[in-house]
């Protein structure tokens, strides 16, 4: 396909350089343009204000009070930052909802990135057949965010499973690791890295930009494999990586199905698969607190819109574009 | 390994370097696919198979768990698979003609806003779905579409509206990559906004629908977040939320019956991977976000 195959990290300063002002043609055809793009446009301007825009102003309104579905509107009250209150001070749960989804994005998404990264190299030189591992490494990541994927994984860690029969192998005696509150999160992480197909691609496009004339200077330089890695693929890896990082980072904060068949839809054992979208989907859909979960996915936005900005701003550090400025 | 010099001649180490990069691949991907084998495994074991073999094939092949899953509930999961498979193509529908449209109208009219409007399209790509289910499905029930005798407009109806902006700015990118030559000829000789849209940009758009279609089918088909919470009765669910049901049953005997089912369900993506799995790998290298 005749797509670019560099991912754009910034894809907004894209959107804005990407109108070619051509003065060209009379102010009547330049009208009639401009109202067959929003004659096109409108199925999606339609969908931003009712699908996007007004629930969410719906939903900070609601973040206000106690609406919980059943009672009529006329006897909703206004609570003002109470549920605000109640989730920095008041609800432990909330707290270790916030952990838990922490802790699974920290140490999942970088050993994916890992595990992507490392295969990429591997799978980086033409030769025959290398399309096929290529698909089949990338297979997972089809399939891994079902339920039917969710399921064969909770069985795989449990007594009778398929992990624990790879254990007895080696003579050790394995146990039903998703009923222990101290592994049931790290076998949904193990599920996660599982999916390293997409960033894969991702990362072999990303390799195939490096020109060989790099490593072709290291090397008449004396570089080794590992420093030619250094000095050469990271860096110039550099955006691609960045790229993967933040897409992962914000999907790993939205694990929800895996938790959900896990769990059966608590978050158990003892809370430790409690993502914090499952917590959100039990106040709003299993309680009905649907004021105080408006307020939790307020909450949520913003902390993922500041943790893109964090991350955006720690790229200027260590990501390296090849363009010779630093944008 | 990967900074080995394509150009350099390669010595006859290079080919122990091969042997050793095929075996450690190979043992990875053993690693990768053997929960998938051991599913499938699973599915034709009987329940004291599933407890005492520990080995990938069954002893005896139990293909029972098909027909025992089939009608494990009160609806069979013929009605759930038609019910995922006509969410799924209604949204590959959806998906194609609102983003297309949506597209060609950012990548190739001059309007008021424009740049405005695409960075808004842009920060949607990020917006969390989970954000907005509790007000969407507010809104939803006021209108009627919640519980209703077709509750499906709550899935449905947001596809047809391009709201998956990735898929619109996939064809953003793709549009771009048109040469703007072919609009200016058409122009020239009279054709339209429409004109152009529907004899130049549509039918040269063909490869980013066909990774639309086969995109939106696939998450649809897997989804489950929206469908769990907008599905109510048994007859309406879809797979995966009857796939869920099985859970609720804490009787280990539906083990067999359960992965039997799973594995059915996993089947159509399976077939859209081998019919476009090259085009799968590269669709998502395009500009792969989500995953």
């Amino acid at each position: 396909m005749a797509l670019t195959t560099t991912p754009n990290p910034t894809p907004s300063a894209d959107g804005t350089a990407a109108a070619p002002a051509t003065p060209r043609g009379s102010s009547r055809v330049r009208q009639r343009e401009g109202l067959a793009g929003y004659v096109f446009l409108s199925p999606w301007l339609i969908g931003l204000m009712a699908i996007t825009a007004i629930p969410m102003l719906l939903s900070l309104y609601l973040s206000f009070t106690n609406y919980d579905v059943l009672t009529p509107w006329s006897e909703v009250e206004w609570v003002g930052l109470a549920h605000y209150e109640r989730m920095f001070t008041s609800d432990p749960s909330y707290w270790h909802a916030v952990s838990v989804t922490l802790s699974f994005a920290l140490i999942a998404v970088p050993l994916k990135l890992a595990a992507a990264l490392g295969v990429a190299l591997l799978l980086n030189r033409a030769w025959r057949g290398v399309g096929l591992f290529r698909g089949l490494f990338y297979l997972p990541s089809l399939l891994g965010g079902s339920v039917a994927l969710a399921i064969v994984w909770v069985n795989m860690f449990n007594r009778d499973g398929a992990f624990n029969s790879f254990l007895s192998l080696f003579g050790i005696e394995g146990k039903p690791w998703v009923n222990d509150p101290d592994w049931a999160l790290e076998t949904l992480m193990v599920l996660a890295i599982w999916q390293f197909g997409a960033p894969m691609v991702i990362f072999l496009a990303g390799l195939k930009q490096v020109p060989t004339e790099l490593y072709e200077a290291a090397s008449v330089d004396g570089a080794g494999t590992w420093r030619q890695f250094v000095n050469v693929t990271l860096p110039m890896l550099s955006p691609v990586i960045f790229f993967n990082l933040v897409l992962e980072t914000i999907n790993g904060f939205q694990g929800f199905t895996a938790a959900f068949v896990l769990s059966n839809g608590t978050g158990g054992p003892v809370d430790s698969t409690l993502m914090y979208t499952l917590n959100l989907y039990i106040t709003g859909f299993t309680e009905l607190e649907m004021g105080y979960a408006s307020a939790m996915a307020w909450v949520f936005l913003l902390a993922i819109a500041l943790i893109t900005i964090a991350l955006f701003s720690t790229g200027r550090f260590w990501v390296h574009y090849s363009d010779g400025e630093d944008r | 390994m990967v900074a080995q010099t394509p150009t350099v001649p390669r010595r006859r180490s290079g080919l122990g370097r091969q042997v050793v990069r095929l075996t450690i691949l190979t043992a990875i991907l053993a690693a990768v696919l053997y929960p998938l084998f051991w599913m499938i495994g699973t599915s034709f074991k009987s329940q004291e198979e599933i407890v005492n073999n520990i080995g990938l094939l069954p002893e005896t092949f139990t293909p029972g768990n098909f027909s025992d899953g089939w009608n494990n509930f009160d609806v069979s999961f013929g009605r759930f698979f038609l019910n995922s498979a006509m969410i799924s193509l209604l949204t590959v529908v959806g998906n194609a003609v609102s983003c297309l449209l949506a597209a060609y109208a950012f990548a190739r009219l001059r309007f008021r806003l424009r740049g405005f409007w695409f960075a808004i399209m842009i920060g949607t790509l990020l917006l969390p779905g989970h954000v907005l289910i509790v007000p969407q499905y507010i809104l939803f029930r006021t209108f009627g579409w919640v519980g209703s005798d077709w509750p499906y407009l709550p899935l449905l109806v947001p596809q047809f509206l391009a709201t998956e902006a990735f898929f619109v700015f996939l064809m953003v990118q793709f549009m771009r990559g048109i040469p703007r030559e072919l609009d200016e000829a058409a122009k020239i000789d009279g054709a339209s906004a429409y004109g152009i849209f529907r004899h130049v940009i549509l039918p040269l758009s063909r490869p980013a629908l066909v990774t639309t279609a086969i995109f939106s089918f696939i998450w649809t088909w897997n989804d489950f977040f929206r469908q769990l919470v907008f599905l109510s009765d048994l007859s309406d669910y879809t797979v995966p939320v009857a796939l869920t049901l099985f859970i609720d049953s804490t009787s280990q005997s539906a083990v067999g019956p359960m992965f039997a089912m799973s594995l059915l369900s996993l089947l159509p993506v399976f077939l859209f991977f081998v019919a476009f799995q090259r085009m799968l790998v590269e669709g998502i290298n395009t500009s792969g976000l989500k995953g």
